[in-house]
């Protein structure tokens, strides 16, 4: 029955700009500070108060829409959006309404469906068109728990109100919740890289809101759509996106009719519920804020902007495939985060190995990493620290083996890969006049297996190997032993 | 600090006022008996207190005096006589260690009450903020304390500056000095009073669509509606933010030139004021009036124009001929779409701008709602009065979905052609003279039962919010009932030196120098 319907999916993203300052005032922006102590006459919404822009604003905005490919108007306007809440002080929000920041971009990425053990099943590119990125500011928070009246009371905390957001509202252009996801994915990756957005989901810093509905396969005209409201984790989005797409084709099926509401996700009962019909909508009465100019970004500053911007994730997962020959996961793996693949540049840079560079921070040092709950870019084992200890590697100082002990130490302790291994008793010998000093030794230590040897008995080779390893307190490099050992025990013209 | 802590919805008329308080020097001999606060130009003032013939706190015990001799004028809602004497003293030891004294050194200010100052309860004039004290204080108000001013109390005014008349105040109606059963025009009409009635040296009113001009004109004094952006809203309880602006009221052009001084420019907690350079508006008062170009817009002469107030402008205009300017004809041809468009523009920002009394967070709340719509509903119901639900509710309709394109977007374009009537007149003159408003003033009540008569008293005035071009009214005669005549003067946009220069010249024309005398028998 479900393959029979193709479900439309329209996400609004918001994302708090990651700014020191209000948007409209000087006051912090900082989270989890006493209630109401980050605020001023403006973003209390007092009698008189007006905003001013602030600058930091545009800039990360620009930065956001540049990443999304929107095309960044030159002049936009702020207006206000009518409605009461005990949380909006004002009793309208500044944003932007018909003529916003700016408009027509698109993001290409990776998507796939998950099987039943959620593993992705076939990744393919799309492309998905994102309608406007605009600017608003945000609400305070209501408090309806927590407080000793909470029962005939509620509070509000009004240290949000005015924090900067960005709404990034996209097409309806996602057939799946895990299209829906995958993009949300992207977007707050992206946001995260260009450094506008810390992603905080649980703070809210970043929130989701859907459009959902259902239509037969094959249908040219969308079905009836419904807002899903509280989509505040990955996981809350796709669920609820599975629910109401489960909901609204059985209602179909059953011969209801599909009617335009806002639901909530509850993700305690996996249900959304009707938050309010169309006829409870609000009219926002949006007009053009008088109290602000209008905001204007010229070419210049677009251009200088742009000239700043990192490469982009994406981009950059693509590039390590091709110039580093990384596998698909593990490049996906290492530019998931920015720091993580500045980190992997790094090592790769001052190695010359891409490869053991990538197995390297995505094994041994993620473990360490994950097991003491460190950020990449707060790593005791610098990149330039990993990067000497896989050249020590490569030349055969050490083997793969003693190198896990040699992070490991380097980890604890902060010392360099150098002082490590010399400590554990110079690594790995390779230096063949040592080896051959203690070859030399062996040899006149055992006159008689040298002399079966020569006698035929070839697999004594072996013996010797053991003796010299067993000299050399294994360190010596038994490549090198066994090269070196086979060349002595065949040359006669030596006298032994 | 505050005259009158407290107090409720009912008035709070010159309550408060000490008689004794503190000590102050009294080595200055005053030649007067009694201090005549309309015969002390502001200059006068800070020379005498630098050269010690006058004490500003004499001067302030004068001003409060006489506010509460004439409380029945109701003309403040709160005086603050404590903070103004304790300003006072310190001007005089100032003056005493022979300090430079700042420009405005013992003026007597008052400010309308929609204007916030940090711990004075600040009311609009309406009841839902019968209680409510700011943090802050507005721009405006700063700059003039910093200029040495002394700030005597907050002025009644129409709620939320929306009237004609000052009878849409929750603390009682202002009364005219000139005929206390009329009224003094609104809605800085307390500010007109005090200023008027000699309670104050100077004022600050707001002007949304006349606001200043008109109590001026029906009061008999000078005031002037600066250039959409010259002088800062930070602190200006907002009515109709595309439209307010703060100016002065005062005695004489030179008074308001001086104030203006202080108050005009950029301020960066104001996105809308402009940086344009101010220029000294005193200075600019220098200079005839040859050659300058008077337009007179026949629409402005026609139907509703009381026959005396016309007589009176024409005779003003002819003293301009007389002075050597040129009179010439303009034609400002979209002004009757002025009154429909600018309630559309005005209600429209106000319905929003008065969102936020909800009874949240400050200000009335009424109580035992039993939920939070009900709350909001009762509240705005109780806290507001009547001529403020009417404008909020046209305002919401404006914007409504269905309704904008029709209304709020027609009223913008319509204003841009305002504007641009503006424009193409100025191309042939330099200023604009009017009439203030179309009858001296009406009596109380004439027209409390009319909304529509009453939107119509600002007939002359509310093209020159919509084109934000400054606009001043000053006296020229009185009518055959004793009443002051106001004429107005349109300038160019932050053109206010030479529209002030103009008026000047008129003022010195005019000579008018009656003082209301109804009051002296109150
Ligand atoms: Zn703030």
């Amino acid at each position: 029955m479900r393959e029979n319907y193709e479900a439309v999916i329209g996400l609004e993203i918001h994302a708090q700009l990651k700014t020191d300052s209000k948007i409209f005032c000087g006051c912090s922006t900082r989270f989890g500070d006493e209630p109401d102590s980050n605020t001023c006459p403006v973003c209390l919404g007092l009698p008189g108060a007006l905003p001013v822009l602030n600058s930091r604003v545009i800039e990360m905005a620009t930065r956001a829409a540049l990443a999304l490919n929107l095309r960044v108007n030159r002049e936009s306007i702020f207006s206000r959006k009518n409605y009461f809440y005990p949380d909006l002080p004002k009793g309208y929000q500044i944003s932007q309404y018909d003529r916003p920041f700016s408009e027509h971009g698109w993001v290409e990425i990776p998507t796939s469906e998950r099987n039943q053990s959620g593993h992705a099943v076939a990744w393919s590119m799309k492309q998905f068109r994102i309608t406007r990125l605009h600017l608003e500011e945000d609400a305070g928070k209501s408090l309806h728990e927590g407080m000793p009246d909470s029962a005939s009371k509620s509070y509000v905390d009004l240290n949000r109100s005015g924090v900067p957001l960005a709404e990034i509202v996209s097409e309806p252009d996602f057939r799946s919740s895990w299209e829906a996801y995958d993009y949300m994915q992207y977007l707050r990756r992206t946001l995260i890289y260009i450094g506008v957005c810390d992603g905080n989901m649980e703070e809210g810093s970043l929130r989701c809101d859907a459009n959902v509905s259902v239509r037969l396969r094959g249908a040219e005209r969308f079905g009836t759509k419904v807002e899903l409201k509280n989509l505040n984790s990955f996981r809350f989005l796709q669920h609820a996106l599975e629910y109401e797409i489960d909901r609204q084709i059985e209602a179909i099926e059953a011969g209801e009719k599909i009617v335009q509401e806002t639901r909530l996700w509850n993700e305690r009962e996996s249900k959304t519920y009707c938050m309010r019909s169309k006829e409870e909508a609000h009219d926002y009465r949006y007009f053009p804020e008088p109290d602000l100019p209008p905001l204007m970004v010229s070419e210049e500053m677009i251009e200088e902007l742009r000239a700043g911007m990192p490469e982009l994730p994406e981009a950059r997962r693509r590039r390590f495939m091709e110039e580093y020959g990384l596998a698909a996961d593990d490049a996906a793996q290492l530019t998931d985060a920015r720091p993580a693949a500045d980190y992997f540049e790094a090592v790769t840079r001052a190695s010359g190995n891409a490869k053991s560079a990538a197995n390297w921070i995505l094994n041994e040092l993620a473990r360490e990493l994950k097991n003491t709950g460190t950020e990449i870019d707060r790593s005791p084992v610098t990149a330039e620290e990993l990067a000497s200890m896989i050249r020590m590697i490569d030349a055969c100082t050490i083997s793969g083996k003693m190198a896990k002990e040699v992070l490991a130490d380097m980890y604890r302790s902060g010392r360099s890969a150098e002082e490590v291994v010399r400590e554990m008793g110079g690594g790995q010998v390779s230096d063949e006049a040592e080896i051959r000093a203690i070859i030399d030794q062996a040899v006149a230590a055992n006159p008689r297996q040298l002399e079966q040897y020569r006698a035929g008995k070839a697999a004594l080779l072996g013996f010797f190997v053991g003796q010299v390893m067993k000299a050399s307190e294994g360190r010596a490099n038994p490549q090198v032993v066994n090269r070196l050992l086979k060349e002595r025990l065949d040359n006669t013209e030596q006298g032994d | 600090m505050q005259g009158c802590r407290g107090a409720g919805v009912q008035g709070c008329r010159g309550a408060g006022v000490p008689q004794e308080q503190g000590s102050v020097e009294s080595s200055i001999i005053s030649t007067e008996i009694y201090l005549e606060l309309r015969e002390l130009s502001i200059r006068t003032i800070r020379e005498r207190i630098a050269a010690r013939t006058l004490s500003a706190v004499e001067l302030c015990r004068a001003a409060l005096d006489r506010i509460e001799r004439l409380s029945e004028l109701n003309a403040f809602i709160t005086v603050t006589a404590d903070a103004a004497l304790a300003r006072a003293e310190q001007i005089d030891r100032a003056a005493a260690s022979g300090d430079p004294l700042p420009p405005l050194a013992g003026a007597i200010i008052a400010i309308k009450d929609n204007m916030v100052i940090s711990g004075v309860r600040t009311t609009a004039g309406s009841r839902i903020l019968f209680n409510y004290k700011p943090p802050y204080t507005a721009t405006a108000v700063e700059r003039l304390r910093q200029a040495g001013a002394i700030v005597v109390g907050k002025t009644n005014c129409d709620e939320f500056a929306m009237g004609s008349s000052n009878e849409n105040s929750a603390y009682g109606p202002v009364k005219n000095p000139w005929d206390a059963a009329r009224v003094p025009g609104g809605s800085s009409g307390g500010s007109a009073v005090a200023v008027a009635a000699g309670m104050a040296t100077a004022a600050l009113g707001s002007d949304t669509g006349g606001s200043i001009r008109q109590p001026a004109s029906l009061c008999g004094v000078v005031g002037i509606k600066p250039t959409y952006g010259r002088v800062s809203r930070y602190g200006l309880i907002a009515f109709g933010s595309s439209l307010d602006q703060i100016g002065p009221l005062a005695n004489s052009v030179e008074d308001v030139a001086r104030i203006l001084n202080s108050i005009a420019g950029r301020d960066s907690s104001d996105s809308t004021s402009s940086d344009i350079e101010t220029d000294d508006y005193v200075a600019a008062l220098e200079g005839d009036a040859r050659g300058l170009r008077v337009g007179v817009p026949r629409q402005y002469y026609g139907e509703g124009l009381d026959p005396e107030v016309r007589a009176h402008i024409e005779a003003a205009i002819k003293k301009f001929e007389e002075m050597g300017a040129e009179i010439v004809d303009v034609g400002l041809p979209h002004t009757e779409y002025a009154v429909p468009v600018y309630y559309l523009i005005a209600t429209a920002e106000a319905s929003s701008n008065l969102a936020r009394y909800d009874g949240v967070r400050y200000g009335f709340r009424a109580e035992e709602a039993p939920t939070l719509k009900e709350m909001y509903s009762r509240t705005r119901d109780q806290g507001f009065g009547a001529e403020v639900k009417r404008r909020i509710m046209l305002g919401t309709y404006a914007l409504s979905a269905g309704y904008y394109d029709a209304y709020y977007g027609k009223a913008q374009k319509v204003r841009s052609l305002i504007e641009s009537d503006f424009r193409n007149a100025f191309a042939s003159c330099d200023v604009i003279a009017t009439p203030t408003s179309p009858t001296p003033a009406f009596r109380l009540g004439e027209k409390t039962d009319d909304p529509l008569e009453m939107y119509l008293s600002d007939i002359y005035t509310i093209t020159v919010n919509l084109a934000g071009v400054p606009g001043v009214s000053l006296p020229c005669g009185l009518s055959s009932e004793g009443l002051p005549i106001g004429i107005q003067l349109i300038g160019r946009h932050f053109d206010e030196a030479r529209l002030l220069r103009a008026a000047r010249n008129l003022e010195r024309a005019i000579a008018f120098n009656s003082k209301p005398g109804a009051v002296e028998n109150l």
